[in-house]
């Protein structure tokens, strides 16, 4: 059977996250805790979670987490590495034993930073080398594959039930400012666990819920400026693209969501104000090909902060709630209870109107 | 008069400068811009230096003197006004020329007037004091091609091939042309005086532009060269 | 009879019974196939004169004709159809080129027919379009490949000049002079009417259509019929015409027939002379030259206008396009095999060239590898038969079409392939003011603007099913083609799937 990557597979889900605006570190736990109530979303075929500010004492340091196939893999890849990036610690991933979760891959992690010599000789920079290595790994070494390449982050995923997953990992072990969770309802079992999200690139990681029907125009696109999408799922492609328009492009966060979840046109020509019209017509005519549509609602996480946004027709659900310093967003807003059972404001966002949430300067 | 030095310009920057106000213009130090005034009416244009490729294309009444020789594609598509080489000109000049004069004080390279045309009184002229490179006149469908011949130093007054595809308008050979081969679909001929009357006018205009006397000009015989067919290709076909 | 008769391939079936001898179909027929015969007092026909153009069938009031495909058959031959009996009778007869009108009627693939569109079943939603938004306009012409603030930080909204399609089609390139006044004149008023755009053909533009030029393509093509600067000015964009798909790598010829009047004023060539278009542009002998034309006529432009270059689909199409979109053209037409022509050699027209389908697949695929599908917008044409086409094309990787064939169908076209006549009975493709006046301009693009209002809608519906609200989600989206019937080579050229995979 063709697994994910080799063929495409839809699939539903349900999403969670939360964030501390003043940098208040927030156990694993709690986020594992709010996918409980959102069980029936997935199906037992992937789940995952991605942290910021889980590791303070390397976070000068890519973490880079990765799947093996075999010792003989990880070797062959540790040889790769080490050409290019000073390797300062390198270990296996701690899991524990759980009956619910099978067939794991080598789950190692490494904590590495690229060679200047290499980024000189190759006049690139330090990010877009780091991004072009990964994009090699998962293209063209078969076995290998890096699923999370930020600073001080870093994504955990698996085939099973979120918090099944969660307990995997023993997340309750690691603390960070901001959480995301994703459950997965495939649309067959490709038992593979690369396939599970948060997808990730550098400090950039995505959950995603539902089915764009943009998609081949997206990744045929977003492939001419060296992203490979070797998944062929959603969250790979629309990481790829908000590391295309917000890296690469240098759009801010707003104008990223002006350009995947566009307004109508008819809605740019009824704009009052000017400016605001201009910029629309600007992004749409310049991007045409980097609006998704089809239903999505996507919580993006970077290292100051997480945005959500829904596609522009909002086909899928997603509930926003407050407490003091904390923001949480989720599918249901029985999973934002779960983490806050006092949470405030909840509302849901409109349809293409991101919902950005910045960690205040200097606190994380 | 105003001086564009476009020692540092590209093409771009020379159009832009010659589109603001103003109708009189020297450019110094020219080399190898394209597309000097494309497109451009009521200028007066004076080049020192070698103008690129496609000089006046789109010429819509302006005047152009270069005081050098001139690249490929002189006058390409060009519709009303002058342009006056003190020199040589490239290949294909005055491509599919509508309507003005090229007066050209040197040689002119392959395709010289091709596809030239002409409706009713708008005719375009053309002429090249020198010799003119092979394929002279091809698909001509109208207009007034004329070559001088002056320092030939030996060579024939025109290339091979010359008239091909010929189907409206005259050529004047400023030689009796027994060296040239013309095609099948055309006749060249002496041309008779009230021929030689119909260019005085631009052959006048020619003499004052570089200096040379016309009598001096008239003293050799001119071949005329026309097409038997409007329709040089109407037998060609079959309905099917 | 003689050794040059070749027996009529239509027969005029006139029903005597039916017929009012009212002289109608006399009247209408310009190849004078229907005379009258005072002896017997009856309406009478020669076959030898019908094109099946059903003209006289159309406008019979007692519905008293037909015209059928004549049952007198040579002898069946796998290898010598009665066909190429016929034209090597005609050539032997004349030894003439054979001369074509329209698009190839061979028996080729036509790979828009086998190729499946998707719908969306639970997993992602199908759209109403009838009530949700739906949205196909289309902006042509090149994206910066950056995005440039301003010193204040805000986005320089600055673009190059880009065409705006209410809907991914243009009606495509037919000279004025190839097809007539009120044909021009309902392409340009159904335009105007549905935002799209119609294209001047190599033949110049009528001064009276200048008013529609914000809807117009200003062609130049190799002949440079009508070319200059106020005519560069007047339309939206500025077509090249490298090469047309029913005749790639040769030039045009309009017999002097249809050189009268005003043809010859805006061409500016004598009445009754040959309107020939040379092979090539003999100022583009590569592609460096083709910079140098691109570029000359932004400069008599200003750099207001986008600059199409168009081509004929043809074998290295992809390199081809590669040279054009660095080239400094905005937009690349290219026109596949089964392209329609006012005249074309029939041997070229049936034998040079290639699909569509496979060139527009390989472009694209080609501009991405290279990294350069931003620098250009792609209009593919050759063959666009409806709104399911379209689709097909856009998700393959298109812009927007080109639609030459279906318009003049919509205009009353009967597809008889004989415009080279100028003979045309349906007012199109011919200058017999007695002939053009039967085509009503203001009839005519109403029935233009009910064409593609009516593609637009189903365009619409597949969108829908796809569960897209936007073209631009459609266009280059493969996943959702899959190939029926296609051999592994063919898929992998599309880029396509086969069903059930």
């Amino acid at each position: 059977m063709k697994i994910e990557g080799q063929i495409r597979i839809p699939s539903g889900c349900a999403i969670s996250a939360a964030i501390s605006k003043d940098g208040n570190k927030m156990s694993g736990e709690m986020i594992i805790n709010s996918m409980k109530p959102m069980h029936d979303r997935s199906n037992g075929l992937g789940g995952g979670f991605a942290g910021y500010g889980i590791y303070p004492e390397y976070k000068d340091f890519y973490a880079f987490h990765m799947f093996f196939d075999s010792r003989d893999t990880r070797k062959k890849c540790e040889a790769f590495l080490k050409e290019c990036f000073e390797i300062v610690k390198s270990e296996i991933i701690p899991t524990r034993k759980i009956p619910t979760i099978k067939d794991e891959p080598i789950i190692w992690r490494y904590f590495v930073a690229p060679l200047n010599s290499v980024l000189v000789s190759l006049q690139s920079e330090e990010k877009d080398f780091v991004a072009k290595t990964v994009m090699k790994i998962n293209a063209e070494m078969p076995g290998a594959y890096v699923f999370s390449s930020g600073k001080n982050m870093g994504a955990f995923k698996a085939v099973g039930f979120p918090e099944d997953v969660g307990v995997f990992y023993k997340l309750e072990e690691y603390e960070g400012y901001s959480w995301t969770a994703h459950g997965r309802y495939p649309t067959n079992t490709p038992g593979w666990w690369g396939g599970a999200h948060p997808f990730t690139l550098l400090d950039y990681s995505v959950v995603h819920n539902g089915e764009i029907s943009s998609y081949d125009a997206n990744r045929r696109f977003i492939e001419m400026f060296g992203y490979k999408c070797t998944l062929q799922t959603d969250t790979e492609v629309i990481t790829y693209i908000m590391d295309y328009l917000l890296r690469v492009q240098g759009l801010t966060l707003g104008e990223a969501a002006s350009v995947i979840a566009a307004p109508f046109w008819s809605t740019i020509v009824a704009k009052t104000d000017l400016d605001d019209r201009k910029k629309h017509t600007y992004l749409r005519t310049m991007f045409p090909s980097l609006l998704i549509t089809g239903p999505f609602s996507i919580v993006l996480g970077f290292e100051d902060g997480l945005m959500a946004l829904n596609d522009r027709l909002k086909l899928r659900s997603m509930v926003v709630g407050e407490k003091d310093d904390k923001v949480f967003i989720a599918s249901e807003e029985a999973a934002i209870r779960t983490m806050e059972p006092y949470a405030e404001n909840i509302w849901s966002p409109a349809g293409g109107e991101p919902v950005i949430v910045k960690v205040k300067e200097g606190a994380f | 008069m105003q001086t564009i030095d476009a020692a540092d310009l590209d093409y771009r920057a020379i159009n832009e400068a010659l589109r603001e106000a103003g109708n009189d213009f020297i450019i110094e130090g020219c080399c190898g811009q394209k597309f000097i005034a494309a497109g451009m009416s009521h200028k007066n244009l004076t080049i020192n230096g070698i103008p690129g490729n496609a000089l006046g294309a789109y010429l819509n009444n302006a005047n152009i003197t270069v005081n050098a020789n001139a690249q490929d594609a002189v006058g390409d598509t060009m519709n009303e006004g002058k342009i006056l080489i003190h020199g040589n000109i490239g290949d294909a000049a005055g491509y599919a020329m509508r309507g003005g004069k090229i007066y050209v004080q040197g040689n002119a390279g392959y395709r010289a007037g091709i596809h030239m045309k002409a409706y009713k009184e708008k005719i375009p002229v053309m002429i090249i004091g020198g010799c003119a490179g092979s394929f002279l006149g091809e698909y001509q469908a109208g207009g007034v091609i004329i070559v001088l011949g002056f320092h030939k130093d030996n060579k024939r007054i025109v290339g091979n091939f010359p008239c091909t595809g010929m189907h409206g308008g005259k050529i004047f050979l400023r030689s009796s042309c027994e060296d040239i081969d013309f095609p099948k679909q055309v006749t060249a001929r002496s041309a008779a005086a009230d021929e030689l009357d119909e260019i005085r006018e631009y052959l006048s205009e020619y003499c004052s532009d570089f200096g040379y006397s016309i009598e001096e000009l008239l003293s050799e015989p001119f071949t005329v060269i026309t097409p038997d067919s409007k329709n040089p290709y109407k037998r060609m076909y079959v309905a099917n | 009879m003689s050794i040059e008769f070749i027996y009529p391939e239509f027969e005029i079936i006139r029903n005597e019974n039916r017929c009012i001898s009212c002289h109608v179909c006399e009247q209408q027929c310009a190849n004078e196939a229907h005379s009258y015969d005072e002896k017997h007092k009856i309406m009478t026909c020669d076959d030898s004169k019908c094109v099946n153009c059903q003209r006289c069938v159309s406008f019979c009031p007692a519905r008293a004709l037909k015209i059928v495909k004549s049952k007198c058959t040579l002898r069946e031959n796998a290898n010598w159809s009665a066909e190429t009996i016929k034209e090597i009778y005609k050539q032997a007869n004349s030894g003439g080129v054979l001369l074509s009108s329209m698009g190839n009627p061979k028996p080729l693939p036509v790979y828009w027919d086998k190729i499946l569109i998707n719908a969306s079943q639970v997993t992602n939603p199908s759209i109403d379009p009838l009530r949700e938004p739906m949205e196909t306009r289309v902006y042509l012409g090149k994206k910066p490949s950056k995005v440039q603030r301003t010193k204040d930080g805000a986005l320089d909204c600055k673009l190059p000049p880009q065409l705006e399609l209410s809907m991914p089609v243009m009606f495509s390139a037919m000279s004025y002079g190839s097809i007539s006044y009120n044909a021009h004149k309902a392409l340009a008023l159904a335009a105007t009417a549905l935002g799209i755009l119609y294209n001047t053909g190599e033949g110049g533009l009528h001064e009276d259509f200048y008013c529609y030029g914000e809807n117009t393509v200003v062609q130049v093509a190799s002949g440079r019929f009508g070319v200059h600067a106020d005519y560069l000015k007047a339309g939206a964009a500025i077509e090249i015409k490298i090469g047309q798909g029913a005749k790639p790598g040769i030039g045009g010829h309009l017999p002097g027939a249809k050189i009268v009047g005003d043809i010859s004023r805006t061409r500016m060539i004598p009445e009754g002379s040959d309107a020939i278009s040379p092979a090539p542009h003999h100022d583009i002998y590569s592609i460096e030259d083709l910079r140098q034309l691109v570029f000359s006529l932004k400069e008599a432009t200003e750099y207001k206008k986008p600059v199409i270059v168009k081509v004929a689909a043809v074998h290295n199409i992809a390199a081809i396009a590669s040279g054009i979109a660095r080239s400094g053209a905005d937009i690349i037409a290219i026109d596949g095999f089964r392209g329609g022509t006012g005249a074309a050699p029939t041997r070229i027209r049936d034998h040079v060239g290639i699909p569509i389908e496979l060139a527009l697949a390989a472009v694209d695929q080609r501009l991405r590898n290279e990294g350069i599908r931003n620098n250009v917008s792609l209009v593919v044409g050759g063959s666009i038969r409806s709104a399911a086409d379209v689709v097909k094309a856009i998700a393959l990787g298109a812009d927007a079409c080109y639609v030459a064939t279906a318009a003049l169908l919509a205009l009353g076209c009967h597809l008889c392939r004989t415009c080279q006549s100028g003979k045309c009975n349906w007012g199109i493709a011919t200058q017999r003011p007695e002939l053009v006046k039967r085509l009503n301009p203001a009839m005519g693009s109403e029935r233009l603007i009910n064409l593609m209002t009516a593609w637009k809608h189903e365009i619409k519906e597949f969108m829908g099913g796809m569960g897209i609200n936007s073209i631009e989600a459609l266009r280059g989206n493969r996943l959702m083609l899959r190939g029926i019937g296609l051999t592994e080579k063919e898929l992998e050229i599309l880029d396509i799937s086969h069903a059930g995979e």
